[in-house]
């Protein structure tokens, strides 16, 4: 069996630092991807990033993605990134097995692991739901950013967070109508700058509003909506009709870390992080000594804490391994530093929440 | 209504077949999971997992933190066999 020091998986923004990190330091690493392509949910994301400079704001995503892959590549004679690799069991004695193009099936040994699986989306619950037509909002931005389809002509998006309302926007500049935005919020969730947009391009954003039914025989037709009252109850007599083939929902991640629940680490179930965690130290450690977690995989936040994470945790495995840096204690503390800037002020409230409660 | 709401995906179960095993005491995800196969679908549980598990906190009055899910188990994606009997063949040796 091929015994490995360091195994990362996962190449969303999250694994790639946390691989240049462990790297840098003088770790070997294998990363592994299930997707053929790397980079995670950065491939996607053709909009410009908010965040702070030193996880490349105002950069787009997928370019962000190049600029980490670059990196890995300075490191090539000490990082290999394996694709199309699904790391598919986790067992007691740190051995992973993988699927590779779904016809390899193999076992690797390593001595340390950072699980940077990222998240997955949730679903919601409404009659005829299961019509072709009605979407994840991640499906709809892989079908038309990476694979470039179109998904339908006329788009009903449910959820006005940041990615609703940026694939919204991402409809429109591939010129697919989107009839209105709805969120059983009585506020927006996005931050301004993406749903100003919306509204300079007159998109109905409709807060306190919910999907009814799902009207159609062998594909969506259309949808019904209604009124929520401050209970979040249906308003009876306030149902509106929008005839569209494409109903795309984006009501939230939960993050995505089943590998780390069956190889036993202490999870638990955190709202504020969107689901449930593995319980974890300050440097990113799980209760079982070498194995990390980074990213979303330890609740939903953004590509700019993802990145602090990766490079933080990838820093610390490594020198479990062995591999401590001189200035093992300055960088240690600037990421840190980074993670709290991140998560300040009133927007970080329920991240900061979440993570006491996470903390081991 | 509720016969057209699927709550799992993978396995076609409906919100109704759901709502019919808690009125009748089903109360916990395993015990929904063995009668119905919600779970056990390619998705494992992803996307119907939390949806009954809300179902489950909405009837009995539970908080959904306090709610236990199956256990994970190995593997995440359907493996096809003759290639996990493969590896164990190259690992004997
Ligand atoms: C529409 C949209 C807009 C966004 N805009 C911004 C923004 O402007 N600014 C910002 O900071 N953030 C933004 N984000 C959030 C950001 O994209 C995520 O928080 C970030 O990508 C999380 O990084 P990650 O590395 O943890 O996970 P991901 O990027 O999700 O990467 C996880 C990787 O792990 C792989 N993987 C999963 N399971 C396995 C397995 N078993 N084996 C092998 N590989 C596996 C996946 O294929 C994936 O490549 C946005 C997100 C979306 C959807
Ligand atoms: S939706 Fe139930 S197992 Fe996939």
């Amino acid at each position: 069996m091929r015994e490995v020091e360091l195994v990362i998986i996962g190449s969303g923004p999250a694994g790639l630092c946390a691989a240049v990190s462990a790297a840098s330091a003088g770790a070997s690493v294998l990363i592994l991807e299930r997707s053929f392509r790397p980079g995670g949910q950065l491939i996607k994301q053709t909009h410009m990033f908010f965040g702070s400079e030193s996880q490349y704001a105002s950069y787009r995503g997928v370019d962000i993605a190049d600029i980490l892959l670059d990196k890995i590549g300075e490191y090539g004679d000490r990082i290999e990134l394996m694709l199309n690799a699904t790391a598919v069991g986790f067992y007691d004695d740190n051995v992973i097995s993988v699927l590779k193009d779904e016809k390899e099936y193999f076992k690797i040994k390593a001595k340390s692991v950072i699980c940077a699986t990222g998240a997955f989306e949730k679903s919601l619950v409404f009659p005829n739901n299961d019509l072709p037509g009605i979407y994840g909002a991640g499906a709809v931005q892989t079908l038309m950013n990476v694979y470039g389809i179109r998904p339908g002509n006329r788009v009903l998006m449910v959820g006005a967070g940041n990615i609703g309302v940026i694939v919204s926007y991402q409809l429109m500049q591939a010129g697919i109508e989107v009839a209105a935005v709805l969120d059983a919020a009585p506020r927006i969730g996005a931050y301004l700058v993406h749903a100003s947009k919306l509204a300079r391009m007159s998109v109905p954003i409709l807060t306190s509003h919910t999907v009814k039914e799902a009207i159609g025989t062998d594909r969506l037709e259309a949808a019904v909506v209604c009124e929520l009252d401050d209970r979040f109850q249906p308003v009876p007599g306030t149902e509106k009709r929008f005839d569209v083939d494409v109903l795309c929902i984006s009501v939230g991640l939960s993050p995505l870390n089943e590998l780390l629940a069956m190889r036993g680490v202490e999870m638990k179930y955190v709202p504020q992080l969107s689901g449930s965690v593995p319980l974890r130290s300050e440097n990113c450690e799980t209760c079982i000594p070498g194995i990390f977690v980074a990213g979303d995989a330890s609740g939903i936040e953004e590509a700019s804490s993802a990145m602090a994470e990766g490079y933080l945790a990838g820093l610390c495995a490594a020198a479990k391994l062995g591999h401590v840096p001189d200035d093992f204690e300055s960088r240690r503390s600037e990421y840190l530093k980074q993670l709290e800037d991140l998560r300040s002020g009133p927007v970080g409230e329920r991240i900061r929440a979440g993570m006491k409660i996470s903390q081991l | 209504m509720d016969e057209n709401t699927i709550i799992c995906r993978c396995s076609d179960v409906t919100l109704k077949q759901i709502r019919e095993l808690i009125s009748q005491g089903y109360t916990t995800y395993d015990e929904i999971k063995r009668l119905t196969r919600i779970g056990m679908g390619p998705c494992q549980g992803k996307t119907c997992g939390q949806l009954v598990l809300r179902e489950i906190a909405n009837a009995t009055g539970r908080n959904i933190a306090d709610l236990s899910f199956h256990n994970i188990r190995p593997p995440v994606v359907g493996v096809k066999l003759h290639l996990v009997a493969e590896e164990a063949e190259n690992n004997e040796e």
